[in-house]
């Protein structure tokens, strides 16, 4: 290896703050080995943890099932919305589950750019849940529409009525390109990181029809230098294009709000304060997915606890920014001098849905800074538990955003009180449970640890890199 | 094709270092290395083979370029050529609301056409008689390739060389072209 080469190297490990012999795995797995554990949960039977996630999951998408097919064949007067409130669950949804995707992009493009090893035994399993998650946010502005099967009209396509075109000044239409460019993306990015890896199973498994299937989708992957030289740049240049657009979706969501007029929306924070939140909820809901797992699929040798620490120390940041960034909107409220600005912040923190503040901030500013301590950062039952305390307090952040704004606006005479009905949370148990289901039929039928790259990982941590 | 045409000499490894001694040797004795296999991508190994670097970025700057072109002049010609709507008194030609979508699709122009031009270059692309060199390297083999040829190419002088770096086995192969 040439000097330049060993001096990158060796400042790559340094970015972790954590000298070269970090055991990102436990104990010394040889090659094989590595291969063996990662295939174990796609050739053996699922264990009774695994069948009683799947039934939950699966029953909460039935829920989810009945609750839409009502409300499309009713109307979305079904929903709790009103002349007042016209957006309240189903955007609060959106936005929740567009957030927890984020994460996913975060460690497999951010840190791929950071040359953070310990991304590469979550990153596979972190994209899935970017995937799963942008499918179930999807879902909401799609049965939101009322008749979803017009769907199309968002697309600008020569029509036969002009053809009128969409507008292109809306952020709702920008929300549409920003969605189906980072799922496009997204799907790509995590394809082509499994495409190695088809071809260790294709070249596993004995003829048949998993192998057929393994052929094809690993694309004539033949192990080649000049095809790994040529992946390493294409990954590069992917990562290096999802980071961008990993901010960018998430502030186009924003701008759906800050676009607008409204106090407690019309903000020039929103982008970067939703871009902080949304990495936060997704890696709260990353730690939750992987604690689950590593626990279910024993695989507690690759997902360690020091992954689980750096997780939680990303959480830890982006947790204070978000924490901070409330603390700016309410400056900003008493600074602007305006009497309904000035009256929405006073409402949030006292009026009827105090307690959606309180629970978020609660949840968001308060618990995530018990991870200062490296005891908790430690401990899986307090990370599982604060993982789950992210999620609620982000869900109830979207919500107090978007309800609390709208239920009490500039005119006294129209403010009103919105109450979800049993549809509507429906709507949000089916979308936990379409998640759920997508996700654990993913670590039964693809590899959840990207093999390749632990093993890069493995040798480098064995001295045996050169 | 002749069968000796398709005739390499294949040695395996039991580690990556060993391969990376194995392939500067080779390329000190002027023989040309036809390829090397490995279960993950090894840092050094493109400057013992002295590889190019990739020009893939080219086609990642053209697609960007495409997609910001085709979508900027599109919603141009949507909104100002074609059907100008007054849309709550803004410019028809609104320049900066333009800018997101326009990001957007100059971001999935680039990735796609980036990972296009990967699977071309590399030929990757379905196919149900994959033939690795040795179904070990996409699990835990390291595999270097030498192309035999008919004049110039002492055989026994080489598979020595090979063994003094390292080499767990040699051994003659033909591969399907």
């Amino acid at each position: 290896m040439t000097a330049p080469v060993v001096a990158r190297e060796r400042r790559a490990v340094d970015f972790t703050g954590t000298r070269t012999a970090t055991p990102w795995i436990e104990g010394e797995p040889t090659l094989r080995e590595i291969s063996d554990d990662v295939i174990r949960p796609l050739v053996t039977r699922p264990g009774f943890g695994w069948w009683s996630c799947f039934a939950v999951a699966l029953c909460a998408l039935l829920i989810g099932v009945s609750a839409v097919a009502y409300e499309i064949a009713t109307g979305i007067g079904v929903w709790g919305l009103n002349r007042t409130v016209g957006w309240a669950f189903d955007i609060t949804n959106f936005v929740f589950w567009i957030g927890i995707g984020h994460a996913g992009t975060l460690i497999s493009a951010i840190l791929l750019l950071l040359r953070q090893q310990w991304r590469t035994a979550i990153s596979r399993s972190a994209e899935a849940m970017t995937i799963f998650a942008v499918m179930c946010a999807a879902m909401f502005p799609l049965i939101h529409m009322g008749r979803p099967w017009l769907a199309f009209w968002v697309i600008p396509y020569p029509n036969s009525r002009g053809p009128l075109w969409v507008n292109f000044r809306s952020p709702l239409l920008w929300d549409v390109f920003a969605i189906n460019t980072y799922l496009t993306i997204s799907l790509v990015f995590w394809y082509l990181g499994m495409i190695p890896d088809f071809a260790t199973l294709r070249d596993r498994t004995e003829a048949g029809i998993r192998r057929a299937v393994y052929s094809v989708l690993s694309l004539g992957w033949n192990g080649s230098a000049r095809t790994w030289s040529r992946y390493e740049t294409t990954t590069t240049l992917l990562a290096g294009l999802a980071t961008p657009l990993v901010i960018s979706v998430h502030s186009i969501v924003s701008m759906d709000f800050a676009t607008s007029v409204l106090p407690g929306w019309h903000t020039t924070l929103f982008p970067p304060y939703f871009v902080a939140g949304a990495v936060f909820s997704g890696f709260g809901m990353v730690l939750l997915l992987l604690i689950i797992v590593r626990t279910v699929m024993h695989l507690e040798r690759y997902i360690t606890i020091a992954h689980l620490e750096a997780m939680s120390k990303i959480m830890l940041l982006t947790g204070s920014i978000v924490g901070f960034a409330y603390a700016t909107e309410f400056f900003n409220a008493w600074y602007s001098h305006n009497v309904y600005e000035r009256y929405t912040f006073v409402n949030r923190v006292s009026g009827p849905y105090a307690w959606c503040f309180w629970t978020m901030a609660g949840c968001n500013a308060l618990a995530p800074q018990l991870l200062w301590m490296r005891r908790v950062r430690r401990s899986v039952p307090a990370l599982f538990i604060l993982s789950i305390l992210v999620n609620v307090g982000m869900w109830f952040e979207r919500f107090v955003i978007i309800v609390t704004s709208l239920h009490r606006s500039f005119l006294p005479s129209s403010w009103t009180m919105y109450r979800p009905t049993i549809i509507e949370v429906g709507t949000l148990v089916g979308s936990f449970g379409l998640f759920f289901t997508c996700f654990l039929l993913f670590i039964r039928v693809l590899p959840m640890i990207a093999m390749w790259e632990v093993k890069a990982v493995a040798r480098h941590a064995s001295g045996a890199h050169v | 094709m002749s069968d000796a045409a398709r005739e390499f000499i294949v040695a395996r490894f039991e580690d990556e270092r060993r391969l990376i001694d194995a392939v500067r040797a080779v390329r000190a004795r002027g023989l040309r290395v036809y390829d090397v296999y490995a279960p993950y991508a090894i840092h050094g190994l493109d400057a013992a083979m002295s590889l190019r670097r990739s020009r893939l970025s080219i086609a990642t700057l053209a697609g960007g370029i495409a997609g910001l072109v085709a979508s900027l002049a599109f919603e141009f010609y949507a909104a100002v050529i074609d059907w100008a709507l007054n849309v709550g008194g803004k410019p028809d030609n609104s320049t900066l609301a333009f800018i997101p979508i326009a990001f957007e699709l100059t971001v999935l122009g680039a990735g796609l056409a980036t990972v296009a031009a990967f699977l071309s270059r590399c030929r990757l692309l379905p196919t149900m008689n994959a033939r690795p060199v040795d179904a070990a390297v996409t699990d835990d083999a390291f595999v270097l390739a030498l192309r035999c040829r008919q004049t110039a190419f002492d055989r026994s002088l080489v598979e020595r060389l090979l063994f003094e770096h390292g080499a767990e086995t040699v051994v003659s192969k033909v591969i399907e072209p």
